[in-house]
Formats: structure tokens, C-alpha cells, sequence
């Protein structure tokens, strides 16, 4: 990192600490969230701690609220995950990155490392970007999740602060960054009204999944290269 | 198998699986994922997930037999909760705005 200039060096903290200060204190609404679904604050940590990517954590919090069962919550939650392989296969040419410093570096990458890490020039400002974003959030996200699974418990009944409402608006706004092409909302579009279709006639947790077949068609029939 | 094991076992093991998924995509040569067609399907995957855990969490409520579809103060909070990303509102906003919304409408309803 020392080949980077001063100025560049502080340019790139200055946003990448934007950045994870904005995200990391939304991990108090997961820990509400999570607690409100039925998850004790250890599971609800672990969760921040261990799987640590936003969509994937509320996605398996909210198929077990919603009555579904925990194969149905893991499987949601690892096919929201596959979006990080592919953020993975982005930065590594870009981190350059071996051994155990790969291995540290899987865990910080979410949406908000990539997103500062990728559009830099050179392989000491995108490790730089990179890693200020991912640990910054890291940390932020685990103390804020604390704070909110405590805060959820001390409320009682989620439904007295509308906290079960929370949930949905908590995934429109992780969608929305998405819909910025005609086909992708398109798609959203269809994935929301197949899951509803489905709903009456499928176990709890299993419309979600079935959603994820019409990624998986539109992927596969409609074959104009997405940017 | 009691429900807080198979909780644990869903935190654990998906838990784990996110950071292996992860890994790869750091370690994995990159033309083994990189065909346009699992581009593709993996590109639009997180879009049509996320929609349908917004309709399946806003429409439907436990009934007798399962889930079944319903309109409640949870349709009006996400109404909200649409109207302030279009105004580009930060999500802690969105979200605990939408919460309020629910309750405000239970305690007048």
C-alpha cells in the first residue's frame, strides 16, 4: 500500500468509510428483525458473524418467520449467496490475493467491499478500498446487530412496533438497487407473483425457491448478454 | 429434532456454505464460472429472490392449513416504504418508517 499517493490513499478511505458507516449500523435492524422471527440473540450473532452478507441473513430469518422450515431458510439463504462468488470472481485479479490472506479477505466480500474495490485502478488501491469497506462493516455490523437483538427481545411482541412489516421493507430496499433494467424488473416482477401463486398450495419457505426457477428460465431462454 | 436444533444446523450450516461460496469465487479459476448462461442466471437470481421474499412476507399470514394470501397494514407499510426509495431515503429510514406505518394502522384499526 505504500506505493499509493496520500491524497489517493485518503480519497479512497474517505469513501469507503462513507460507505460502510451507512451499512454497517443497518446490521440494528437485522438484529430486531431476527429476534422477531423467533431466533435467541446467540443464533441471531452467530449469524452476523459467520454468513455476514445482508440479503442471505435476512432471507433465512425471514423464511423461518414466515413458518417455513430451516432447510428452506438455508437453501434461500445459500442462493442469495451466489451473487458473492461472482463479486469473487471480479476482485481476484484485482486483490491478488494467496493463502491465508485470500482466505480472510472470502469473508469482507459483500456487495459494499466490491463495490469500492472494483473501480479502482491499481491492485494497492483496490486491496485498500477493498478491505477498509469489508472490516469497517464487519465490525459495525456485528456490534449494531447486538444492539438491535437486544433492543428486539427487551420489545416483546414484534407486531406491537410493526416490526413484522420491517421484513418486507427491508427486502424492497435490498431489491432496489437491482431494478435498474426493464428485464430485471421484469423478472422481479415475475418471481413476486409466481412465489404468491404458489403460496396456497406449497409448504411455507418453498415459494421463495420456486422464484429462483424463473431467474433460472429467464437465464437460460432469453440469451442477450446482461452488463 | 427439536426446532432450535434445526435452527442452529440452518445458522450453521448456511452460515459456513455463504463464506465456501464466497471463497470460490476468489479462488476458483474464473472461465470454470464464467459461461454467459451461469452469468446470467446468477445475475438475475438475487432479483427474482428478493422479490419473492418481499411478496411473501407483505401478502401472506399463517392460516389453518398453511399460509394463505391477505392484504393488511403490512401492504400500506410497504406502499410507504417504496414511495421513500423513490425520494432515495437511507434504509434504516425506509425500514423503521415502514414499521411505523404498520403500527401506527393497528392502533387505529
Amino acid at each position: 500500500m505504500s506505493t499509493l499517493p496520500a491524497a489517493e490513499r485518503r480519497a479512497v478511505v474517505r469513501d469507503s468509510l462513507g460507505v460502510a458507516l451507512a451499512t454497517g449500523t443497518y446490521g440494528v435492524s437485522f438484529g430486531a428483525v431476527s429476534v422477531a422471527s423467533g431466533l435467541d440473540v446467540w443464533q441471531t450473532c452467530t449469524l452476523s458473524l459467520l454468513m455476514f452478507t445482508g440479503a442471505s441473513q435476512f432471507a433465512l430469518v425471514g423464511v423461518l418467520a414466515g413458518g417455513g422450515s430451516a432447510w428452506a431458510g438455508a437453501a434461500t439463504a445459500l442462493l442469495l449467496g451466489t451473487r458473492n462468488t461472482l463479486y469473487g470472481l471480479r476482485m481476484a485479479p484485482l486483490l491478488a490475493w494467496r493463502g491465508w490472506r485470500r482466505a480472510g479477505a472470502a469473508h469482507v466480500l459483500i456487495d459494499e467491499s466490491t463495490a469500492m474495490g472494483v473501480t479502482r485502478g491499481s491492485t494497492a488501491a483496490a486491496r485498500l478500498g477493498f478491505l477498509t469497506t469489508g472490516v469497517v462493516i464487519f465490525v459495525l455490523w456485528n456490534l449494531m446487530t447486538l444492539v438491535g437483538a437486544l433492543a428486539g427481545e427487551a420489545i416483546g411482541d414484534p407486531r406491537t412496533y410493526g416490526l413484522d412489516a420491517a421484513v418486507g421493507a427491508a427486502f424492497l430496499a435490498l431489491l432496489w438497487p437491482w431494478l435498474t433494467r426493464s428485464r430485471l424488473r421484469a423478472v422481479a416482477a415475475l418471481g413476486a407473483v409466481v412465489a404468491l401463486l404458489v403460496v396456497p398450495v406449497t409448504p411455507s419457505g418453498v415459494p421463495v425457491l420456486v422464484a429462483a426457477g424463473v431467474a433460472l428460465l429467464v437465464g437460460v431462454l432469453d440469451r442477450r448478454p446482461l452488463p | 429434532m427439536s426446532a432450535a436444533t434445526a435452527t442452529w444446523l440452518a445458522v450453521l450450516g448456511a452460515g459456513l456454505g455463504c463464506y465456501l461460496l464466497k471463497l470460490a469465487g476468489l479462488a476458483v479459476p474464473a472461465r470454470v464460472l464464467e459461461r454467459p448462461g451461469v452469468a446470467r442466471v446468477a445475475a438475475l437470481l438475487p432479483v427474482a429472490l428478493l422479490a419473492a421474499l418481499v411478496a411473501v412476507q407483505v401478502f401472506t399470514a399463517p392460516g389453518q392449513d398453511g399460509p394463505r394470501l391477505v392484504v393488511d397494514a403490512r401492504a400500506a407499510a410497504l406502499l410507504v416504504a417504496a414511495v421513500l426509495l423513490v425520494l432515495r431515503a437511507p434504509f434504516l429510514v425506509v425500514v423503521f418508517t415502514a414499521a411505523a406505518v404498520a403500527a401506527g394502522l393497528r392502533l387505529v384499526t
